[in-house]
């Protein structure tokens, strides 16, 4: 089965459960066990918050839109991420240590143990940072 | 998230409700800190809580990590599945007390 959906979102932490509904629709239509859908889910939605709260850090409002785009094609998903936040620096995003019990820094380790990569693409001119994620399904 | 804070004794049952994100997480501080500050033990019943991200877990964290500091407690119960599930996932089911 061939999926492929985009939407755009309000850059805002009230657009995350729009952000979910979304995905969750995406993924109604792929027979996948409920678990992993769930699972991707909140994938999408970390990688999301991550764009609002690190991207758009320090900035209060904005009316900045930022796009998730799903495909799946075969058995190959890919999820984008677009926004026209402060440019990323990939190599500057850790996850805390598990270990280091302290709030905050587990949303990157969710996006690792869930999807078989994340990276960063340059290959976007109107958009100033390309997440995708992938994962084989 | 929708929530309600019953009261027995020393003990303070908060019943959160809903979805937890980072849209909700200061509403839910608002409601469980000041709880936990006042020295009161924290029951937290998630059962009927059906999405929690990694903010939520924060809220968690925080909630634990403030009761040590007050010499008190939180208890995090009836989990649900999908919410044990990210809990597992962050490797804090023997951190938090969960019953």
């Amino acid at each position: 089965m061939n999926i492929e959906e985009s939407k755009d979102f309000l850059v805002s932490t009230a657009s995350l459960k729009e952000v979910r509904t979304f995905s969750r629709g995406v993924f109604e239509k792929i027979n996948l066990p409920q678990d992993q859908k769930d699972e991707l889910v909140l994938a999408i939605a970390e990688a999301a918050q991550n764009i609002v709260k690190h991207a758009y850090k320090d900035i209060a409002e904005t009316s900045d839109r930022m796009e998730i785009k799903i495909s799946l094609k075969d058995s190959d998903l890919e999820i984008g991420f677009f926004d026209k936040g402060k440019a990323v620096i990939p190599e500057n995003i850790q996850h805390r240590k598990l270990d280091d019990i302290k709030p905050g820094g587990l949303g990157t380790f969710f996006i690792k143990q869930i999807m078989d990569a994340a990276v960063f693409k340059k290959d976007q001119k109107e958009w100033v940072n390309h997440l995708v994620l992938t994962k084989k399904i | 998230m929708s929530y309600k804070v019953t009261e027995e004794g020393n003990v303070s049952t908060v019943f959160l409700n809903g979805e937890i994100d980072m849209d909700v997480t200061e509403k839910a501080k608002e409601v469980i800190l000041p709880i936990v500050e006042s020295g009161k033990e924290v029951h937290l019943n998630l059962k009927d809580v059906s999405y929690m991200d990694s903010s939520g877990i924060s809220v968690l964290i925080e909630s634990h990590q403030k009761a040590l500091e007050h010499n008190t407690k939180v208890i995090v119960k009836e989990v649900s599945k999908s919410v044990l599930k990210v809990i597992m996932m962050a490797k804090l089911e023997q951190i938090l007390n969960l019953e």
